[in-house]
């Protein structure tokens, strides 16, 4: 069954760039004149868009930087307010794809392998964060987890709070990656051949074991993938965070919103300089993803 | 020992799943819901039918329909050029289409302003020409492009790729133009996977906050889409206005989700009847 991962959960194992491999084919293709017509056109059409919405505009962030200066740009990138919000953005959001790591294996193993009422339900709405606007997502979340929603109240008197401290953070962050785990993990628990497992379990391995042995280094890859998505997205993440964070200096300032407040003051260099660090930090982490996936599939592959 | 193993673990796994699903995603829709009808239908009505929310929603609907229409249109193109020729820089193309989702909305919205904004080289020039960018529906229809941008591609380049490219050589060696191998080749078969790009596309440019928000500078009735007239209104203290036009989308979201779930069904289901 073909699931509908989001496109940028659909990751590195459809990465085109694995698809060169066909060196005789592109050979051939370079000798002769190309067959297929249109080359021209959708390369022309293509370069363009590119040019306009996406090399075009980051080129003047490139250009921004560099009229900043280097001293400019380090005083404005760690300075110690924007070092907080780091830290804010860094540990909610680790914190929210350790918690969607644990449920998404849990979600995706009982949509694959149990049959439930309401499971075709529980299947469909998985994907709710992707189609809900992280605004709406915000206002709802922080309205639950408020002092007189339905479970901030109810916690209230414990003297536990959740919204405006990071545990909302984190709530909303778990709320808007969820999708990204679960729709990783279960396509290749959907396709795990389950002769291994019953064979494990034939030769007297308990359950446990299987678990542990056979299908969790199948899915490794996955969690691992599903977890470097959902922190990426937590790190950029600001629609749903801002309503239940609080916006506290130094306790609860996530770094997209530091980009925000300085724009609104216009001080542009700075919102510039931090968003480096930040873009920085989530191309560290798509790195990695390309190298569990490239890893994961010359494994296939051997 | 059997192959059944314990019964209670089944039950465990399934009562927590259902309990989470229960708490994370239904919660929040029946709060909007419950929220935006708890002062009474009069008031909602109200709420919704307000000037500013039908300009909002106005301007969502236009960002939206030009996001999917440019991106489709974009998305076919690239997809087409990345799978059916080979040719150098191919992997730095299909890396660049990416690039926006690497990036933070913020961000995004930072790029735009960069570009098009008061520091910019470029503004003497679009100043001359009496063209407003940032701070006005132009930016916010650029800011939604860009953000949904890789959607469409990143769908179809995988399909593109696992059917090869045996059918339209064929057929262009047989004499048939571009548009005759597109329509009556490939087409066919990337219909359902263009489908559902387009409603993913649409569901994000509809809910885009960040990078519509840097770029807006909040007019309200000139440069508010729906989610940043909810923050408004939120911020506002106006809750049950501000749940009342959440609703709108929250309803948006579901009918996406629904449209979502019947795409992949009829998919999955003339997958079965080919294979057969």
């Amino acid at each position: 069954m073909k699931r509908l991962l989001p496109p940028d959960a659909a990751s590195g194992a459809r990465r085109p760039s694995r698809h060169f491999e066909d060196t005789g084919e592109t050979m051939r293709r370079k000798a002769g004149s190309r067959i297929i017509p249109g080359f021209g056109v959708s390369l022309g059409i293509t370069m363009t868009f590119i040019s306009m919405i996406v090399l075009i505009p980051m080129s003047f962030l490139a250009l921004q930087t560099s009229s900043l200066g280097w001293s400019g740009f380090w005083s404005a990138a760690l300075d110690p307010r924007v070092l907080a919000g780091y830290e804010v953005s860094f540990l909610c959001s680790l914190t929210a794809a350790l918690i969607n790591c644990l449920f998404g294996v849990i979600l995706a193993w009982v949509l694959t392998r149990y049959k439930f009422p309401g499971r075709r339900i529980m299947d469909g709405l998985i994907e709710l964060p992707f189609a809900l606007p992280t605004a709406v997502a915000g206002i709802a979340l922080t309205a639950i987890c408020s002092d007189k929603g339905w479970i901030g109240g109810a916690l209230a008197p414990l003297d536990i709070k959740l919204a405006y401290t990071r545990a909302g953070i984190v709530i909303a962050l778990t709320f808007i990656t969820l999708p990204f785990t679960v729709r990783t993990i279960q396509p290749v628990l959907e396709r795990l051949d389950r002769v291994y497992e019953e064979a494990g379990l034939m030769l007297g391995a308990s359950r446990e074991r299987v678990f542990r042995k056979i299908i969790f280094p199948e899915i490794t890859p996955a969690i691992l993938t599903g977890f470097g998505l959902a922190f990426a997205r937590g790190l950029g993440e600001y629609g749903s965070v801002v309503f239940i964070a609080g916006n506290m200096p130094f306790k609860t300032e996530i770094a997209p919103l530091l980009i925000m407040s300085k724009l609104e003051q216009f001080n542009y260099g700075e919102a510039t300089a931090v968003a480096l660090v930040m873009l920085l930090v989530s191309s560290v982490v798509m790195f990695f993803i390309n190298c569990v996936q490239s890893r994961a599939s010359s494994f296939i592959k051997e | 020992m059997s192959l059944k193993g314990n019964i209670w673990i089944p039950r465990l796994l399934t009562g927590t799943s259902v309990i989470f699903v229960l708490l994370t995603l239904v919660l929040p829709l029946a709060v909007v819901m419950a929220e935006a009808l708890g002062s009474g239908l009069d008031l909602y009505m109200r709420a919704v039918t307000d000037t500013y929310t039908a300009k909002a929603l106005h301007l969502t609907l236009a960002a939206t329909a030009a996001a999917v229409v440019l991106n489709t249109f974009f998305g076919l193109a690239a997809a087409w050029v990345v799978t059916r020729f080979s040719f150098r820089g191919k992997g730095v193309l299909s890396t660049v289409v990416d690039v926006p989702f690497a990036v933070s909305p913020v961000i995004a919205g930072l790029v735009f302003i960069l570009t098009f904004g008061r520091l910019s080289p470029l503004h003497p020039f679009l100043e001359a020409c009496g063209i407003k960018i940032v701070f006005a529906w132009p930016g916010i229809i650029l800011a939604t492009v860009f953000v949904t941008f890789p959607f469409v591609a990143r769908e179809l380049i995988p399909v593109l790729e696992a059917r090869g490219t045996d059918e339209e050589q064929a057929a262009a060696l047989m004499g048939a133009g571009f548009f005759t191998i597109f329509r009556r080749v490939t087409f066919p078969h990337i219909r359902w996977a263009l489908l559902y790009s387009v409603i993913l596309c649409a569901a994000r440019a509809m809910g885009e906050f960040g990078a519509v928000s840097v770029v807006s500078g909040h007019l309200r009735g000139k440069t508010n889409t729906l989610p940043l007239h909810v923050e408004i209104l939120y911020n506002e203290y106006r809750f049950a206005d501000a749940f009342a036009v959440a609703s709108i989308l929250a309803v948006a979201a579901i009918v996406i989700l629904a449209a979502r779930n019947v795409v992949e069904y009829a998919a999955h289901k003339e997958e079965e009847t080919n294979v057969r």
